[in-house]
């Protein structure tokens, strides 16, 4: 059976087998692990399983409860100043996965362009891909892994649609400032790119406020914000999301959604919607032990000789390891191999990622400390 | 409340080194404060946590908690009973509460027996104390944060984007 040559052409990457290698070992230490490694706070589970006992058990409407689109319209005011309309302008989806899918296919016209500013995370390529669209690398590797007003002008032409940005940023934890996100923004504006931000991140920024991107001058009618409860609220597994938008963009999400997965699981909302009104205070202890790792592995691998820039966000370090001679998926299959510890390649994340690996510390102290002695270990020996 | 202290509460064996890099702060600075607080008893001692239950040559341990009823004392209130109670080395807390009742004793003995001999000879014959209420603990399910029993873990997979 021929099956389409665009899926066809999406090569399960190099990657694919090292990962197959972890899965495949026992009693690995995992570093490479992009989730929290919290439970879900109580409170939120149980109101996931009081919903189930109540016996919410239906359909949602297509757009998700209204409970959890007026909680996350009420958050948004609150913690940025955003005003987003609970009827027409916030969609729920299936974790910001699917809202960037829903985003680009209802955007994209054959032979647009989508710029993608890697490292990236390892979707945003390939779902443009799949709608039909081009997607245009920016390598930031050069400036720090960070998009600058230049970089991002020079990549810029007429087919150009929109830029997924993504920050904090996996797999290297940058993040932005205003001043900095401004530029960025006033370019987008004077070329009609829309903005699609991914800052499912956004709650895990450590030195800084994190700025929303349609808070800037100009920008809300010319962004697509995306968010979710995964990583702030450690939901990962529910598959709960949110888009909000100019109503005409939301609008054409709802329509692919309503063909394509109908709604969001409503436990998954029950317990989203609980997350709003009750967890906050648990978002804030989650993140200030995340910083407290980050600050920790950050000293442990300057000790270790490891560059590695300071992440302002997410629970990602993105160290090089050029020191060491070896490529990114050599380093990481050797280290699995003789130390049994795992880290994700860089060049998972686009080939600028070469010469450096993902660490995760959504990880214990017990397990940071005892891979970092491995590390140690495995550098040592050359 | 400083961080030290917030990492120290959640792991008594915490080290200097790793405290300091956990807060971006030198481990001299680190050592001195810590030392502060032991000094001013801000930080009264380090413990282990440690479910009984599951210790086989451990001789089993009767608990209570004791409603206590007292007479205050004129310029004294209750501190000076209150001392007097929690001074007894059966008992591991003591709080003096808002409601019916004054104090909320814990008591801990090697049984039921001895508990009850130290409720009926020891407490209630203290002068100012009007009355008491026993309740004997059947099962400890969570104490201080920490809940008591092994759960088995969720494993997240290995390696995710």
């Amino acid at each position: 059976m021929e099956i389409s040559k665009v899926v066809e052409k999406m090569q399960p990457s190099g990657i694919r087998a090292f990962f197959d290698l972890v899965l495949g070992m026992k009693e690995v230490i995992s570093l490479g692990v992009g989730e929290p490694d919290f439970v879900t706070p109580w409170q939120i589970r149980e109101a996931g399983i009081y919903s189930l006992e109540q016996g919410f058990t239906s359909y949602t409407s297509n757009k998700g409860l209204y409970k959890l689109r007026l909680g996350i319209s009420r958050f948004l005011k609150n913690k940025y100043g955003l005003e987003y309309s609970p009827d027409e302008e916030i969609l729920i989806t299936v974790g910001v996965s699917e809202g960037l899918d829903l985003a680009l296919r209802t955007i994209i016209n054959p032979g647009d362009k989508i710029l993608i500013p890697q490292p990236s995370y390892v979707s945003y390529g390939p779902v443009a891909e799949l709608a039909g669209g081009i997607p245009v690398y920016i390598d930031t590797s050069k400036d720090g892994f960070k998009l600058t007003p230049g970089l991002l002008a020079k990549y810029i032409d007429k087919k150009t649609k929109a830029i997924v940005l993504n920050y904090p940023t996996n797999p290297t934890g940058v993040s932005y400032r205003r001043g900095e996100l401004e530029k960025i923004n006033k370019i987008l504006l004077k070329h009609k790119v829309l903005c699609i931000s991914d800052e499912v991140y956004g709650d895990l920024t450590y030195d800084f406020e994190h700025v929303a991107f349609p808070t800037l001058p100009g920008a809300r009618k010319n962004t697509l914000y995306l968010n979710g409860f995964s990583k702030s609220y450690a939901m990962t597994g529910w598959r709960v999301g949110f888009a909000c938008g100019p109503k005409e963009i939301i609008a054409g999400m709802t329509k692919i959604h309503q063909y394509t997965i109908m709604c969001v699981p409503i436990t998954g909302q029950m317990a989203a919607a609980e997350a709003l009104v009750s967890a906050r205070r648990s978002v804030e202890q989650m993140k200030r032990e995340y910083n407290r790792r980050r600050e920790f592995m950050l000293a442990e691998l300057n000790l270790l000789g490891l560059k590695c820039a300071k992440p302002q966000g997410a629970f990602y370090l993105f160290p090089s390891i050029k020191s060491t001679g070896l490529s990114s998926l050599d380093f990481s299959r050797k280290l699995l191999e003789e130390e049994k510890v795992a880290v994700v390649p860089g060049t998972a994340f686009g080939p600028c990622g070469e010469g450096y690996i993902r660490i995760s510390y959504a990880s214990s102290m017990d397990n940071l400390r005892e891979a970092l002695v491995r590390l140690k270990r495995f550098i040592e020996k050359g | 409340m400083d961080e030290i202290l917030e990492i120290l509460e959640k792991d008594g064996r915490a080290s200097v080194e790793d405290i300091a890099k956990m807060i971006h702060k030198k481990p001299e600075e680190v050592k001195k404060a810590i030392k502060k607080y032991e000094k001013e008893g801000a930080i009264l001692k380090y413990k282990a946590v440690i479910n009984k239950d599951l210790i086989q040559d451990s001789q089993s341990e009767v608990r209570a908690l004791i409603e206590v009823n007292i007479l205050p004392q004129k310029d004294l209130g209750f501190e000076k009973i209150a001392e007097r109670i929690y001074s007894f080395p059966e008992v591991s807390s003591c709080y003096l509460i808002s409601g019916t009742y004054d104090l909320l004793v814990v008591v801990e003995g090697e049984n039921l027996h001895t508990v009850s001999n130290f409720v009926a000879e020891k407490l209630s014959c203290l002068e100012n104390v009007r009355g008491t209420a026993t309740h004997f603990l059947l099962k400890k399910y969570k104490e201080d944060g920490v809940i008591l029993k092994h759960r088995s873990e969720n494993k997240r997979i290995a390696i995710s984007y």
